[in-house]
């Protein structure tokens, strides 16, 4: 393979600058902090209109009429239609086609999008809302997933028949999938009885983990533009444009083609916007009204637009030898996936595959479960199924370790796993996962200095409750807690989520200049950045341009499962690679080497062509004139397998990942308050691309877990959330993050271009456990839900609400 | 009704606007300036910092009307004017992109306009650079959901630091 070198060749004075492993600054950045940088929600056209969405006030009711005739007649009001207006199919979905595009029938979540209006102000478009008439007849709720799980006489939340069965994923009744997972004796057939009984320890426990929210700062929004062609130009903020047009197209009644979409400015995903929110709503108004449609959501919407991350409820069960060697795991995990099926099935393949950890366990049965209710939808968050997994594994080691009376990071040590281990799938981890070291290194990592060496200990900055001044430094007691998080990278289970690049090299004022499309989501993460200086890298040219994404090039994939380095990258790096061949092509065509010149001892380097022998050969410049090279490629990780649905074996991940952080917290006992006073990573990445985003995905991460281990959690109840907004639903302010010191390993993962590892997951998954470590270090408390609630820590029972 | 105050120093007049609008709204849907950002329309986020009269408010919270005759000066109004291929971003705006303070990017008009005010309390009164404890308090209202705030720690220090040089050496950093 050709491939750049790093010294700057014979002839040049130096190698081209920002390819990658270099911090080029963003392409956006400077647009962002003008202010001039185009958001979907600061889309605007002359004429357009603003649309609105009336959401179902019961969690469960049947719809027996909806009378729109008032709110049509509101001056300023275009359009209101209902389930009746969708042209074409009426459900859309990610994995399974089970959610109405406007409900009809039944409503099965609160907040279920019912009717929408298009009018001239938004405030017009509110009205109207007011007065569209829906008869209900209210349902019974189907809120405790546990039982939808399991009790064969729960109500159903899709009627017998409504639905396409998977049978690969064990679909009935309300369970959206259950994946049993069997190794060792469980897989023949032994029963828990038999194998604990191998185990000189046993360590049983229930966990918790509420329902969290990505809390993107930029609530949903996209302008719908009707074209002259019948169709319609939607300008969206969503993590993967190509699979956005796959759902609306059908819905619209319109072939792919007539569906175009271009990316607007991104305010965060986090897993979020991997789900349609307003795009077929906004196309419907615009192909109704003939005009420019855009949505906005505030933030109280916001909650109802989106998926969240699944609560999940696990019951866990280890033995040990005395030694600490694991000998068996049990795991029962329930996803509660909400009304419709979202991600549920690929959140239950993690968390099923993850379910036990980066341990090795000779013996272990997992059964997880994904449910519909009739709570808010669940789906995709950064973690994906693999954060509450790793809470309750996590909490399990530590309370092991607690049984055993030895040090947790020596616990964890004795059982890691590294590279040939197989996870409990039977997958190989085929690529190198230096567990042992990295918790070694988080150890070793300097400790914050105790309080009583703090300059001003008493001063309330630097005490759990603030500057509310709700202690002086009494009854504040320090712990250090550690997690470790194994995280699937990529997409799993048979998917193929390739990415397409189209590369482009021309002579534009004299120089060489690289274009770069893709149809990949920038979603804040910086893969503008990375695609930028790949291109740098492999083409020996500063000078890149990077294209907005749209669909009038190949899908990308997701911005998700930290995928977009590995895969854009890959496609980009692949594009390039196919521009090369034909620049030294060119080069021999030329003559200026001997025909039988070996590709390698070529390279781009500074806008020119250079032979490892004699140096610099031709300018780009010269060599093309104007003549511009393109190739476009697409990028295939290798191929994955599905869990098969009884015993759970396959491999079905494309790569893994790895976090371990440590914890430091002080906690006021009496108040139940905590403040994080370190939270530190070591991560292995493979390869670091750009250090400096490599470091804002690590700290954006672990800073999420931080808002699940202490603050984070929709609350519901009886199907209604409670505190939707960010009055109510408090995210992690900068005087609840702490410094964060991150530690990066780059042990290349042979399968993946550059050795690189997707890096913006892990971290989410081991803060968490980590940080709630560090409160039962300081507590002696248990605490078995995510978030901890400062009543748990001073260990009165939460209010009943 | 109408409202007519002053934007980044251009005088500036709003007609038809109704009673509950507010000031971002007027800003970002009636006079072009959509830089300041609505993330919650609460005040619980300070995505829609702009400075009124000085002093840094929620725009979101401020009633259009209540803008009436003041001045306000938005992220749009940091750099120096001109046009946008001269123009030169100021030592925050430079700082944050520098430092990868930027992700997103939803979060940082506000944290710009409230940066920009900590670094003319302190460094722009012939102060010191902000520790980082002060930077957090002035900084408490501002959520970022993609940073962990690390980054934008360093930018508002890097930007003080350059602010403070340029004072004392009296040319640009
Ligand atoms: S939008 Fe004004 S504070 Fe959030
Ligand atoms: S950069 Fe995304 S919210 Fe701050």
């Amino acid at each position: 393979m050709a491939s750049t070198s790093t010294r700057a060749p014979v002839g040049l004075s130096s190698v081209t600058r920002d390819g990658i492993g270099a911090s080029p600054r963003r392409p956006d950045g400077t647009l962002k902090v003008t202010g001039e940088f185009a958001y979907s929600s600061d889309m605007w056209m002359e004429d357009m209109l603003w649309g609105a969405t009336l959401r179902s006030p019961h969690p469960h009711a049947e719809i027996l009429g909806i009378d729109v005739s008032g709110a049509l007649r509101l001056p300023g009001v275009y359009a209101v239609l209902t389930h009746e207006d969708v042209p074409g199919e009426k459900r859309y979905g990610l994995e399974y086609r089970d959610q109405p595009v406007l409900a009809f029938g039944k409503v099965r979540y609160k907040g279920e999008p019912v009717a929408i209006v298009a009018a001239d102000h938004p405030e017009t478009a509110r009205r109207a809302l007011e007065r569209i008439k829906v008869d209900y007849r209210v349902l019974e709720p189907v809120s405790d997933a546990r039982r939808a799980a399991l009790d064969p006489d729960c109500p159903l939340v899709h009627e017998e028949g409504s639905l396409p069965l998977h049978e690969e994923h064990n679909q009935r009744g309300n369970r959206v999938r259950y994946q049993p997972i069997r190794t060792g004796a469980f897989a023949d057939g032994a029963s828990v009885e038999e194998v604990r009984a191998l185990a000189d320890v046993v360590v049983t426990g229930e966990y918790e983990v509420g329902m969290q929210d990505q809390a993107f700062l930029g609530p949903e929004s996209g302008l719908a533009v009707p074209a002259e062609d019948g169709g319609v130009d939607l300008y969206i903020a969503t993590q993967w444009l190509h699979v956005d047009q796959r759902q609306i197209a059908p819905c619209l009644g319109l072939p792919a083609d007539k569906v175009r979409l271009t990316l607007a400015g991104v305010g965060g995903a986090f897993g979020a916007r991997e789900d349609l929110s307003m795009q077929i709503h906004a196309c419907m108004l615009a192909l109704h009204t003939g005009k420019p449609v855009k949505f906005v959501y505030n933030r109280e919407e916001s909650f109802f637009g989106h998926v969240h991350r699944h609560p999940a409820t696990m019951r866990y069960e280890h033995g040990a030898k005395r030694d600490g060697t694991l000998v068996y795991a049990t795991m029962e995990i329930v996803l509660d996936g909400g009304a419709y099926a979202s991600a549920t099935p690929a959140v239950v393949g993690v968390a099923s595959s993850l379910g036990i950890g980066p341990y090795e366990v000779p013996h272990v049965s997992v059964d997880a479960y994904g449910v519909y209710t009739t709570n808010p939808p669940c789906g995709a968050m950064r973690g994906f199924g693999a954060v509450q997994a790793c809470f309750g594994y996590e909490s399990q080691m530590d309370r092991l370790a607690a049984e055993l009376g030895m040090d947790p990071v020596d616990l964890r040590i004795k059982n890691a796993v590294s590279q040939g281990s197989r996870i409990i799938t039977g997958q190989e981890i085929d690529m190198p996962m230096p567990m042992a070291e990295m918790l070694r290194r988080a150890r070793e990592m300097p400790l914050p200095p105790d309080r009583s060496s703090l300059p001003a200990p008493s001063d309330p900055r630097t005490l759990p409750g603030g500057v509310a001044n709700t202690s002086h430094g009494e009854g504040i007691v320090r712990g250090i807690g550690y997690g470790v998080g194994l995280k699937n990278l990529c997409f799993s289970e048979g998917f193929d989520d390739y990415s397409t690049a189209r590369v482009r090299l021309e002579v534009v004022g004299g120089e060489p200049a690289v274009t770069v499309h893709t149809a990949a989501a920038e979603v804040g993460q910086g893969l503008v950045t990375v695609k930028g200086q790949i291109a740098r890298t492999e083409l020996g040219v500063e000078r890149v341009t990077i294209l907005p994404s749209d669909t009038r090039v190949g899908s990308a994939g997701s911005s998700s499962a930290s995928r977009q380095s590995y895969m854009t990258g890959g496609a980009v790096k692949t594009a390039c690679e196919a521009v090369r061949e034909r620049v030294f092509a060119l080069v021999r065509e030329r003559g200026l080497v001997e025909d039988g010149h070996p590709d390698a001892l070529l390279s781009l380097s500074g806008g020119k062509v250079v032979s490892a022998a004699e140096g610099v050969l031709i300018s780009l410049a010269d060599l093309l004139g104007g003549e511009a090279i393109e190739e476009t490629r697409e990028y295939h990780h290798r191929p994955t397998q599905m869990l098969d649905p009884s015993r759970g074996q396959g491999s079905s991940h494309t790569q893994f990942g790895m976090c371990v952080h440590r914890a430091v917290v002080d906690v006021d006992v009496e108040l139940g308050l905590v403040k994080v006073v370190a939270l530190d990573a070591v991560q292995d990445v493979g390869k670091v691309m750009h250090p400096q985003q490599l470091a804002g995905q690590i700290q954006g991460a672990s800073a999420q877990g931080l808002g699940l281990a202490l603050m984070e959690e929709i609350q519901v109840h009886d199907g209604v959330i409670r505190n939707p907004s960010f009055t109510d639903y408090l995210i992690p302010t900068i005087l609840d993050t702490p410094p964060m010191r991150i530690d990066v390993l780059e042990h290349p993962d042979p399968h993946a271009p550059y050795g690189l590892r997707g890096a913006g997951e892990p971290p989410t998954l081991s803060s968490t456990p980590a940080i709630v470590a560090a409160v039962r270090n300081a507590t002696g408390r248990p605490l078995t839900h995510a978030p901890v609630r400062p009543e748990d820590i001073v260990g009165i029972d939460p209010p009943q609400g | 009704m109408r409202v007519s105050f002053e934007v980044n120093g251009h005088e500036v007049t709003a007609d038809n606007v109704w009673p509950g609008e507010s000031l971002l709204y007027v800003l970002r849907e009636r006079l072009g300036l959509p830089g300041s950002k609505n993330a919650c329309e609460q005040g619980e986020c300070g995505s829609c910092t702009v400075y009124l009269d000085g002093v840094t408010v929620c725009s979101c919270l401020v009633a259009a009307g209540q803008a009436q005759g003041r001045a306000v000066r938005t992220v749009e109004g940091l750099a120096e004017s001109g046009d946008l291929a001269e123009r030169r971003l100021s030592p925050v705006q430079e700082a944050f992109v520098e430092a990868g303070a930027v992700q997103c990017g939803f979060c940082t008009p506000g944290l710009l306009v409230q940066t920009d005010d900590l670094i003319e309390r302190t460094v722009g009164q012939g102060g010191g650079v902000p520790d980082e404890a002060e930077i957090r308090e002035h900084l408490a209202g501002n959520l970022c959901r993609c940073t962990g705030y690390e980054k934008i720690i360093d930018a508002v220090r890097l930007a003080a630091e350059r602010t403070a040089a340029q004072r004392d050496g009296g040319g640009p950093a």
